[in-house]
């Protein structure tokens, strides 16, 4: 049988580093969509809770331990980054190939961001443990804070050389200035 | 324009798709008739005053929302979750 390499949704594209803002990827093994059935959002929580040690994060929130993440991802929606079992709980969709998922970090990434973004990333009201669905350019974004110059971004993986480019041109820009 | 988003709060108009009158609300029952029907399908207000919408969310959270407005000052009174809306 033909040996498949492994393509992560950045490769030949991250990392790389303009001015003082570096980007690079972040590989998840495991991202599972947990959408809890009607009435059932308190038992998935708790089911959670107890196979990775985290419940479902509120509204705009995003939560980690060691061995996961959860990350809320819109309207009764999260991303889990482990393997859970949640039968009669939710609706559970292996997405783990799905995203790329960008680390954008550095002095003023909050400038470049702010190019491309039309919600207020600054650390005033976008905290660390936040995160939001929102746009970047044209495309539909994750964006969750992990830092004070830190920032975590993602996107369809077909959008991968999109995200990257538009970001590079940005950094590019502030860097100008 | 800006449309506060239960979820995510307030987010600029372009995150946002307009559906429409939010008469899909009350959608008559099955049985209802042809009238009521008929009257669903194809009679909308154009109210100059206050008016209830519903947009998506569809570059944020995913979320249908009632966003309650008007159309004559532009201004919106209020939004919520059409999840939570009583049927």
């Amino acid at each position: 049988m033909v040996k498949l390499l492994p393509r992560s949704p950045c490769t030949d594209l991250l990392p790389r580093t303009v001015g003082t803002i570096t980007m690079s990827e972040v590989l998840l093994d495991r991202v599972m969509s947990v959408a809890p059935f009607a009435g059932q959002a308190k038992p998935t929580s708790a089911a959670l809770k107890d196979q990775i040690g985290l419940g479902l994060s509120a509204p705009g929130r995003a939560v980690s331990n060691r061995r996961a993440r959860v990350i809320w991802a819109g309207q009764r929606m999260w991303l889990v980054a482990a393997d859970v079992s949640l039968d009669g709980l939710a609706a559970v969709t292996d997405q783990s190939d799905a995203w790329a998922i960008l680390r954008i970090e550095g002095a003023g990434v909050e400038d470049v961001l702010a190019r491309l973004v039309p919600i207020d990333l600054r650390a005033s009201t976008f905290k660390g443990g936040h995160t939001a669905r929102t746009m970047l350019g044209h495309m539909s974004v994750g964006i969750t804070r992990v830092g004070a110059q830190a920032f975590e971004v993602m996107a369809m993986r077909s959008m991968a050389a999109t995200l990257v480019h538009d970001l590079q041109v940005a950094a590019e820009n502030v860097a100008a200035r | 324009m800006r449309i506060t988003c239960p979820n995510c709060g307030e987010r600029d108009r372009r995150e946002f798709y307009y559906q429409g009158d939010a008469l899909a609300l009350t959608r008559p029952a099955p049985d209802a008739g042809p009238h009521a029907w008929d009257d669903y399908l194809h009679n909308r207000d154009n109210p100059a005053g206050d008016t209830r919408d519903l947009w998506f969310h569809e570059a944020g959270c995913g979320a249908w929302i009632v966003v309650s407005r008007n159309t004559v000052t532009h201004a919106i009174d209020d939004t919520h979750l059409a999840a939570t809306v009583k049927r």
